[in-house]
């Protein structure tokens, strides 16, 4: 009974953990059709940023929840204008100006702070499940993705900004003609998934090293979750990763995260196969 | 990623200079570098191999694989698997080029006949080499084997036996026979291509990365020669991974890394898509490059490769041979603008 | 006989529109039939499922007696059915020579190809600009690349969507010539708005209006018809 506990708060952090990583890139990919090859590197820049303030005395949780976005948002903005709004449209031509700007980012944090890994220490403890030992942590990841998911569907519903950004996915001459600017939209939401990426590196810099490379362990996981998901950003987002998640854990909890790990891809690339416009491509299409 | 308009084979004037050329580099550069030369030209020579493989697949079957890496990892560890078994090297050369093969035809007949977009193409081909990367990475235990070859997780497999004369062996090449085995493959492999090119099928599959569609209402199977494409391609990765891991005598699962992938990637874009030639000499170049950067210690390499990817997607996106050849070769010139064909028709009722 | 295509009750639903709705059509070995009706009248999307580009909702087409309901676009292509479509469609990137190669090479020896490549080119008259990059030309030329690449497939049926718009009257003359000329050997169904270009090469026409068939008759009668008038005709004059 408490190996059930474990395992299924175990299921749970994994879930969230994939909706951390991938949110930001479905935000994109969803706007834009632009496949962010570096957000992956956009999560280990927010992870630096977790370590560094944290080093020079900033309070952990600012360090990990709120200076990430702030800052990796900022990269995405500056990125978008020097780079991403000559070419969008071009699927394949972002997909490999991004990977551009991944080894980059990647080259240049090895430059700097060399290729070393450096942690944050958890800010929680931990709490019994009947005679196992969790981390607390796992909550705060668990609470980080609903909040997430909460913050993103609110913004897209309820918010003006909302509205004109689904006007635009929609529909960008007609959003055009009725006076909004599609390429500041654009812009604005690669922002807001750059921020996204830079929070998700925030959060799981505690458990997980934070090093130049770190980003491609999540690409491909992140990405090939996005497609799972679908059309609807928010709800496929929801669905893929608790769907990968829970193959994840269960998978790993049999045999090894490796080969959790490879369930996961190998179920999400099965998916890609069986449909190919994800899940909110085919079911609860009128979603978010 | 545009792909340049007459990239079909331009004329046997050119494949005989390009061969010939090949053939006095194969034989002079022997005579004019020193033992340390010509081994890091052999390696040189396998990545242009892996780069002839991701030209032709992306040049010219207009297929984006972001994981070719897979089929150059598993070339090489196919070789040095069998090698290590078998003693002898010829059946390994032939295992690292079918392996790939093999795998490449159930991993594409899966995409081309499921119908995937081209994006997805390249997230599939992508994931696919994390999870080989993943799978090699973790088999470090000692119950990790095949036959009597430990796969040795992330630390990869070391003292790999080289090539030998065929059939003996007791004798293994020396680093200058291995050039010229090397050097000699990817000429031969260059060949093929070029008359893979000018064959009928070659040109459908042209075809078929210039309009899909148009290609089917003739009676074409895209699936089917997008699958052919994508296995002769693998088969060329798979012997370029043979000749890495000949050269070094030893294979770690970097060798799946998305970092093998991307380079690829670099060196096609930066020599030319479109042509055989410029993969080839963009990845002599580019290791070129990395080599002197790794002389230093300040800046990472991985910092060049990523300015050196985004300046050529946003500046020089056809590359340089065909910048080149733009630039240097007189453009033949054109028949006369709105001269169209229905005027001609005309004047000859 | 067997006619040579056969549509029986095809009907194509996108969602809740009815592009197509039951529509029947027979036609003979050899036969020249045109179809018209105005812009939305389903008749693209008929073609579409006539070369397999799209799989009916319902109903079945027939090729001579096989039926091929579903099946790939190749796999029609390969029993005898060419299609030049509305916009042009080209390998854009290919010499004009390389595309009509393209369409006469298959399951052919090389020699044999490039003598029909030869022939067609002549043909078409398109020899001046065999060597140009198709992507080069006007729009009117790549409409005769497309032509030529059709007809070097050398199929038993050849369907044309709008084959001379765009082009001038000398030009949609001698389409009209050609049709005819291709007519003697191969069936086609030809669909075109300009009326003018129906009387020079109609025999029997078909009129699409809503989805559905409205009337077939020769081109005659049809023309005089008061509800073809009325759904097409009139509105063209209004």
């Amino acid at each position: 009974m408490d190996l059930i506990g474990l395992l299924a708060f175990n299921v749970l952090t994994g879930v969230a953990t994939l909706v951390l990583i991938t949110l930001g890139l479905g935000v994109i990919y969803g706007m834009m059709r632009v496949i962010n090859l570096a957000h992956g590197e956009f999560m280990m820049l927010g992870a630096y940023t977790a370590v560094t303030a944290h080093q020079a005395g900033v309070n952990i949780w600012i360090a990990m929840l709120v200076l990430p976005p702030l800052l990796v948002g900022l990269v995405g903005l500056m990125l978008e204008r020097t780079l991403i709004r000559f070419l969008y449209g071009r699927i394949i031509d972002t997909m490999l100006a991004t990977w551009g700007v991944s080894l980059g980012l990647t080259g240049l944090m090895a430059t700097i702070f060399g290729n070393v890994v450096r942690a944050v220490p958890t800010p929680v403890g931990s709490f019994a499940i009947g005679g196992y030992g969790a981390s607390l942590y796992g909550v705060v990841v668990v609470v980080a993705a609903v909040a997430g998911l909460a913050g993103m569907l609110a913004l897209l519903r309820y918010t003006k900004f909302g509205l004109i950004l689904r006007a635009t996915m929609q529909n960008p001459n007609m959003a055009a003609a009725l006076g909004v600017s599609p390429p500041t939209i654009y812009m604005a939401a690669f922002a807001l998934g750059s921020a996204l990426a830079g929070l998700a590196g925030g959060i799981l810099a505690p458990i997980s090293g934070v090093s130049p490379g770190m980003g491609a362990a999540y690409i491909a996981r992140a990405f090939i979750t996005v497609l799972g998901g679908g059309p609807a950003i928010i709800t496929g987002t929801g669905l893929a990763s608790s769907v990968f998640g829970v193959i994840n854990q269960l998978v790993s909890f049999e045999t090894t995260p490796v080969i959790g790990d490879v369930a996961l891809l190998a179920a999400a690339i099965l998916m890609i196969r069986i449909l190919p416009q994800g899940i909110t491509g085919r079911f609860l299409r009128r979603s978010l | 990623m545009r792909i340049p308009a007459n990239s079909l084979v331009s004329g046997w004037g050119g494949f005989i200079a390009m061969v010939a050329a090949g053939l006095v580099l194969m034989f002079s550069l022997p005579q004019l570098l020193d033992l340390f030369g010509i081994v890091q030209m052999t390696v040189f020579v396998a990545m242009a191999m892996f780069a002839l493989s991701q030209g032709f697949l992306w040049g010219y079957g207009g297929i984006m694989s972001f994981g070719q890496a897979a089929f150059f990892g598993i070339g090489g560890y196919a070789y040095a698997v069998s090698v290590i078994n078998l003693g002898e090297s010829t059946t390994p050369v032939l295992i690292a080029i079918l392996a790939p093969m093999i795998f490449a035809a159930l991993l594409g007949y899966f995409m081309f006949y499921g119908r995937i977009s081209d994006a997805y193409v390249g997230v599939i081909t992508l994931t696919v080499s994390v999870i080989l990367f993943e799978l090699v990475n973790s088999t470090s235990g000692n119950e990790y084997h095949i036959g009597s070859a430990q796969l040795g997780g992330f630390n990869g497999m070391p003292g790999v036996p080289p090539l030998n004369f065929p059939g003996d062996a007791s004798s293994p090449l020396e680093p200058e026979q291995t050039w010229y085995a090397a050097m000699g493959s990817l000429i031969l492999v260059y060949v093929l291509l070029r008359g893979i090119l000018a064959s009928r099928f070659g040109r459908v599959v042209v075809a078929i990365r210039e309009n899909e569609t148009r290609a089917m209402l003739l009676g074409y199977d895209p699936r089917l020669y997008k699958l052919l494409t994508f296995i002769i391609a693998a088969g060329i990765a798979g012997l370029g991974g043979c000749l890495f891991t000949n050269w070094g005598g030893f294979i770690s699962p970097t060798v799946f890394g998305l970092t093998m992938s991307a380079q690829v990637i670099i060196y096609v874009l930066v020599g030319g898509l479109g042509t055989l030639l410029g993969p080839i000499l963009g990845a002599v170049l580019i290791q070129y490059l990395m080599i002197q950067a790794g002389s230093q210690n300040v800046v990472d390499p991985n910092l060049g490769l990523g300015v050196v990817l985004v300046a050529f997607v946003l500046l020089v996106p056809q590359g340089i041979v065909p910048m080149l050849r733009d630039k240097l070769l007189p453009v033949r010139k054109p028949a006369p603008q709105n001269a169209p064909a229905g005027k001609a028709v005309e004047a000859g009722r | 006989m067997t006619p040579l295509l056969e549509a029986r009750g095809v009907t194509m639903r996108f969602g809740g529109v009815t592009a197509v709705q039951s529509v029947d059509l027979a036609l003979r070995e050899m036969e020249l039939r045109c179809l018209i009706g105005p812009n939305g009248a389903g008749k693209s999307t008929f073609f579409k499922m006539l070369t397999g580009q799209l799989v009916p909702t319902e109903g079945t087409i027939l090729f001579r007696g096989t039926d091929v309901t579903g099946a790939n676009p190749h796999e029609i292509a390969r029993l005898g059915v060419g299609i030049k479509t509305q916009v042009p469609n080209v390998f854009n990137g290919l010499s004009v020579r390389e595309n009509v190669f393209i369409g006469a090479a298959r399951r052919k020896s090389m020699a044999r190809a490039r003598q029909i490549v030869g022939e067609t080119l002549s043909r078409l008259q398109l020899d001046p600009v065999a060597d140009r990059m198709v992507g080069q030309l006007a729009h009117g030329q790549r409409q005769w690349v497309e032509i030529a690449t059709v007809l070097a497939q050398e199929p038993d049926l050849i369907l044309l969507d709008e084959p001379a718009a765009g082009m001038n009257h000398a030009e949609v003359q001698r389409t009209a010539e050609l049709i005819r000329e291709i007519n003697r050997t191969q069936a086609l169904v030809v669909v075109e708005h300009d009326m003018q270009f129906i009387r020079m090469i109609a025999t029997t026409v078909t009129v699409f209006n809503q989805g559905q068939v409205l009337m077939e008759d020769d081109v005659e009668h049809v023309l005089a018809d008061q509800r073809v008038r009325d759904v097409y005709l009139g509105k063209q004059a209004a």
